[in-house]
């Protein structure tokens, strides 16, 4: 075109990056990877390659080798090879190899950029400008871990073998997700990347043999779904880290129940975006193109559904509209669009498919009016206003850059249709009122908040979901714990620790009363009579009898969860006020603490001096959760923008507490206080053989103003009862002290909601000793974290 | 509609793009405080967007050329000094006329646009120098006014100054506001002034600088956007390039999302002239990307865009020599303002 021409009319013309570097890239690879195992490049056992395309416009750019178990099985065994010598090094060490990766990024960073944009469709400016950048940064900040981890997590120690699967949609960034908190940690890794995407990663491989990391630290398995499973199922594999579809997350889950593989799953999301009256619309609609627009909509915290408050959904409407017809989609390489290709054919037609059902859906659909360009696979940006909450395209993952709308009316009904979906991965939410923004935020089921900004990252925060979008955080110095095991979990016996017993002749019982004591069940602060009217006998060590308890059913897990539910103001009450409350059970407690000695005895058997000491510890221990309540409490992160970046620590919410069988009291008190004191609410099934101790409890609660439905108790078959818990898709989490065999079960059941497990495995910690049995593991078990984003400047 | 849904019926927004170039001056409209009370800017949003924006957008090699030739086409060519004389302002007219090298002009195939830039601007004593020098030619002379810089004078004699200037030949006036006014949120007295220094202008456009630097938050900064072009002005501009801060990307992003809204509201197409500290042509390449994103092709016209500018002409120049050539230039090739 003529310079005149275009003087006159004043278009945009091509600009595109150059490939020849990362053309010349592939090319030292004669266009065929093989697979990077202990440090080498080596040819797959499968013997099979697969293709791997440019989605901008349908090119081969190399193949790629297609693992087998076989393969896997080699990769995983460098990494073991690996681990004691990587692991053994010191902090500094493995922050100097850290270091050395992030700095390799950072020279390479347009290679790496360039290459991505290639492999994935991406546009070059997100590449260049978001996702390289970020990489480099989670290098350098976990070389940092790696330096302080000798210090800062003395109680912990690394894993082994990890195994990590990550998606198409960030891959390199993923990959740095990943691999940069694993290798601090001291674990070696076997990366499996998508099959859409592996480019970038096998470049990263390349790095790391240049910097001389050493053999097996990083292995990387490209591949299709089959590997994954291979390396999913690898006994040597303790921990799966994976990021992707809700779907094979629970694949996953189930997969590895039981097996004591550590698991973090960041998964799919619908997340809000919410816009109130206030908020700066021209700035709102520019969150909305970061929301929705960014990486095509392909994106886990998209922020794929706008609640709009009623008040002003026309006029942002409108904006948005207008807003659609200046965004350009086109080649990943030009540095001219703000949406670029999505990742494959198949991914086109999902988008598509929704699309079409939306609008069969009866829902009004905007697209602009310029046309995508024909030789790749590209798709319009699109938005569906006024779409009902039933429809299909307000409740399923699109993961594509669609955007729905709807309206609210006040602020609490923006918060109950932000809730009301099965994720929880992010929200997005705008307004220029400090105090409305704050409010809100806490309100939002959701692993990470952006105040007036959307799709901002940083290796200093911590990222992750509630609900089914996973569990588990990425960065942050949360993070770092998916990366460790406990000390204190580690040390736990296989057997409970066995008490010196009475004999049988000496135990002197409870005085026999007239009035027959009967505890029934403790629900909604309230002693509520089994549903079922079944009893079951409780006998002592020596099988003589000693009372009855109420046999809990399944309707009575029911009333006790909704009951749970109820009991908001638990939660919602200071961190202060919670341990006020504690310390009154405390204190009543320890005036009776000579009836709970001898409840103890009879039920144990131990003697009375014993017994006494339970209580004490007891005591004891109530007095510590106590003490966090308002002390484990949360950060602000350094993130790298202007923000104020608040990790909060939040209780799970309504957690289902299996107690251990041993220590009717001290087990008791040492599993349910942590839920307790981090605000959660709590159904506890108490030890099954000596349930006592708990239905005594029901006393002190009463007369110690712990708001009803806080804790609530159903005693009865502990198997059954845990099941139906597990089970229970309005329980976000389940603590079990019991056999391995329903450690298992645990797990398996609970894969629906996906809610947080934290089970034994048949191992028994000493509640006595304060290293086992307290602590920081509990109350970390106890909260989710939630990172609240709030830039600033007026 | 595109790609795989061509099956279906999907609105499109054509209907919202506005096609009207039929270009009518802002008259102004009564004053009404509901038209900005309840503008709320974010200040680390829109510098999120103005951050990312030239990222988003590249002009290259003929692109590069042709849009850096409209940058001149719209520079207020300024010489704002106390050192100003007959002959510094005559030498600046004669750079107006003829801001690139012919042989430039040749190769890009554009003798025939008859590039000048967009007007010159001076002070008022030197309106008749420029008036002479550039006698002969349609290219407007632009006064600076109302107490330039700082506009601590009384509104009697601000008035006098746009009139004696207006006489003197000057067809834009770059008036200055009275900052005391928006940081004190005296909005309608602020309404009241612009609007009498419009009177005052007649047929001389008139270009309201904000001093974007002396007001504190965005907010205010789109508020006396909004009275400004409620008050009749022609043009918003940022700054008289005499404040320690001078035009930005993101206030400019804040001023001309109040004149797209001005214009929703009214139907008025008001100018936008960022001034000050713009010396780059790569700086001029992303004001215009700005222009065009924000505002539309409308607006990418020296009767909507000016930059208030004097050493930036000299950049460009080198960069349309370099694309002629292929070579990189030096300032002292080119004719000096």
């Amino acid at each position: 075109m003529k310079v005149k021409d275009i003087y006159l009319n004043m278009t945009y013309g091509p600009a595109p990056e150059s490939q020849n570097e990362a053309i010349e890239y592939l090319n030292s690879h004669q266009k065929r990877f093989q697979l990077f195992i202990d440090g080498k490049w080596q040819a797959p056992l499968s013997k099979k390659f697969f293709e791997t395309k440019n989605p901008s416009n349908k090119k081969v750019l190399a193949e790629i080798s297609d693992a087998n178990a076989e393969d896997v099985d080699k990769a995983v065994k460098a990494a073991q090879k690996a681990q004691k010598s990587w692991a053994a090094l010191s902090g500094h060490e493995r922050a100097r190899y850290l270091y050395a990766l992030a700095r390799q990024i950072q020279k390479h960073s347009r290679l790496f950029a360039v290459l991505e944009s290639m492999d994935n469709g991406k546009p070059i400016r997100e590449t260049r400008d978001i996702d390289i950048p970020l990489v480099a940064r989670h290098f350098y900040y976990h070389a940092g871990w790696a330096q302080l981890m000798d210090s800062s997590m003395k109680d912990y120690a690394p894993i082994g073998v990890v195994g990590q699967i990550i998606p198409w949609n960030f891959p390199l960034l993923m990959l740095s997700w990943k691999i940069a908190p694993a290798l601090a940690m001291g674990n070696t890794v076997v990366l499996k990347p998508a099959e859409f995407t592996s480019l970038t990663a096998l470049l990263f491989a390349d790095i790391c043999a240049k910097v001389g990391l050493p053999n097996g630290v990083v292995n990387v398995v490209t591949g299709f779904g089959h590997t994954g499973a291979a390396l999913v199922s690898h006994p040597e594999v303790k921990k799966i880290a994976f990021t992707g579809s809700t779907e094979v997350g629970k694949i996953i889950r189930k997969a590895t129940a039981g097996s004591g593989k550590k698991l973090s799953l960041e998964l799919g999301g619908k997340s809000p975006f919410i816009v109130f009256e206030d908020a700066d619309l021209d700035s709102v609609v520019e969150g909305i193109v970061d929301a929705i627009w960014f990486n095509q909509g392909q994106v886990c915290c998209a922020g794929s559904r706008l609640l709009v408050q009623e008040s002003v959904a026309e006029t942002l409407y409108a904006k948005i509209k207008n807003r659609m017809e200046t965004l350009r989609v086109g080649d990943s390489l030009d540095k001219n669009i703000d949406i670029g290709a999505i990742v494959d054919e198949v991914q086109v037609n999902t988008i598509d498919g929704y699309v079409q059902l939306g609008i069969k859906e009866g829902n009004q659909v905007w697209q602009p009016s310029w046309e995508c360009p024909k030789d790749g696979y590209f798709y319009p940006p699109t938005l569906f206003t006024n779409v009902g909450t039933s429809s299909t395209i307000a409740r399923e993952e699109i993961f594509g850059p669609v955007l729905v709308a709807m309206t609210f009316r006040s602020h609490s009904e923006a918060v109950k249709l932000a809730n009301n979906t099965r994720y929880g991965l992010a929200c997005s939410l705008w307004t220029e009122n400090i105090n409305l923004a704050l409010d809100i935020a806490p309100q939002i089921k959701a692993g990470t908040v952006w105040v007036n900004c959307s799709n901002i990252f940083d290796a200093g925060s911590g990222f992750g979901g509630y609900r089914e979008s996973g569990y588990g955080r990425e960065g942050g110095h949360e993070g770092l714990y998916e990366y460790v095991k406990s000390k204190a979990v580690s040390s736990w016996s296989d057997q409970p620790k066995t008490q010196k017993l009475e004999k049988q002749k000496s135990i002197s019982k409870t005085p026999r009363i007239d009035i027959d004591r009967t505890a029934k069940l403790f629900i909604g602060g309230k002693q509520a009579r089994p549903d079922g009217g079944y009893s079951l006998t409780i006998v002592d060590q020596y099988n003589e009898r000693l009372g009855e308890v109420g046999k809990g059913n399944r309707k009575d897990i029911r009333n006790a969860v909704e009951a749970a539910h109820n009991g908001a103001q638990w939660k919602n009450m200071t961190g202060h006020a919670r341990a006020q409350v504690m310390y009154y059970i405390a204190e009543n407690l320890s005036a009776r603490s000579e009836e709970f000695a001898k409840r103890i005895a009879e039920q144990t058997n131990v003697n009375i001096a014993q017994a006494s000491l339970e209580v004490e510890k007891s005591i004891e221990r109530i007095y510590y959760y106590a003490a966090m309540c308002d002390k484990y409490d949360g950060k602000v992160h350094s993130t790298t923008q202007r923000f104020v970046t608040l990790a909060m620590n939040e209780p799970v919410g309504v957690m289902a507490v299996i107690c251990p069988n041993e220590m009717p009291l001290l087990g008791f008190v040492s599993s349910v206080f942590p839920a307790l004191a981090m605000g959660n609410t709590v159904i506890a099934v108490p030890s099954e053989t000596s349930p006592l101790s708990a239905t005594d409890f029901y006393q002190i609660f009463e007369t110690s103003d712990v708001p009803s439905g806080s804790v609530n108790i159903v005693t009865g078959l502990k198997g059954e009862l845990a099941k139906e818990l597990a089970k229970h898709d309005d329980v976000d989490g389940i603590w079990y002290w019991g056999t391995a065999e329903g450690s298992t079960e645990i797990e398996s059941l609970s894969v629906d909601n996906l809610k947080r497990t934290w089970v034994n495995y048949g191992k028994y910690p000493d509640w006595f000793d304060d290293f086992q049995g307290q602590g920081y593991e509990f109350l970390r078990k106890a909260v989710e974290v939630k990172n609240i984003w709030v830039p600033y400047g007026a | 509609m595109s790609t795989t849904s061509q099956n279906v019926k999907v609105k499109t927004i054509n209907a919202l793009l506005t096609q009207n170039h039929e270009f009518k001056r802002n008259e102004g409209i009564p004053f009404d405080s509901s038209y900005f009370e309840n503008i709320k800017i974010n200040r680390s949003a829109v510098e999120r967007r103005a951050a990312t924006l030239p990222g988003r957008r590249s002009v290259k090699k003929e692109w590069q050329a042709a849009w850096l030739l409209k940058a001149i086409s719209c520079i207020d060519l300024t010489t704002l000094s106390g050192d100003d004389t007959p002959g510094n302002v005559e030498r600046l007219c004669s750079k107006a006329l003829h801001p690139i090298r012919p042989d430039i002009e040749k190769a890009l195939g554009i003798e025939d646009v008859h590039l000048t830039t967009g007007a010159v601007c001076v002070y008022h004593n030197l309106i008749p120098t420029a008036e002479k020098a550039l006698r002969g030619s349609s290219l407007p002379i632009a006064a600076v006014s109302t107490g330039f810089p700082a506009g601590q004078i009384d509104l009697d004699i601000k008035i006098q100054e746009i009139k004696k200037s207006v006489a003197a030949g000057a067809k834009e006036i770059d008036i200055v506001i009275s900052r005391t006014l928006v940081l004190t949120n005296q909005w309608e007295a602020l309404y009241n002034e612009i609007k009498m220094c419009r009177a005052a202008c007649g047929e001389a456009h008139m270009k309201t600088i904000l001093a974007t630097g002396e007001i504190p938050t965005y907010t205010q900064v789109a508020k006396a956007s909004m009275v400004a072009m409620m008050a009749g002005s022609d043009f918003i501009k940022t700054s008289t390039g005499k404040e320690s801060v001078n035009a930005t990307i993101p206030v400019s992003l804040v001023m001309v999302r109040a004149i797209r809204e001005y214009q929703a509201l009214t139907g008025y197409k008001v100018g936008y002239k960022p001034a000050g500290g713009i010396s780059k042509a790569k700086d001029a390449l992303n004001w215009l990307i700005l222009i065009k994103e924000e505002l539309g092709d409308d607006w990418l016209t020296p009767e909507l865009f000016r930059f208030g500018a004097s050493s930036l002409l000299s950049d460009i120049e080198r960069q349309l020599e370099h694309f002629v050539t292929g070579r990189y230039s030096a300032y002292y090739r080119h004719p000096m303002s």
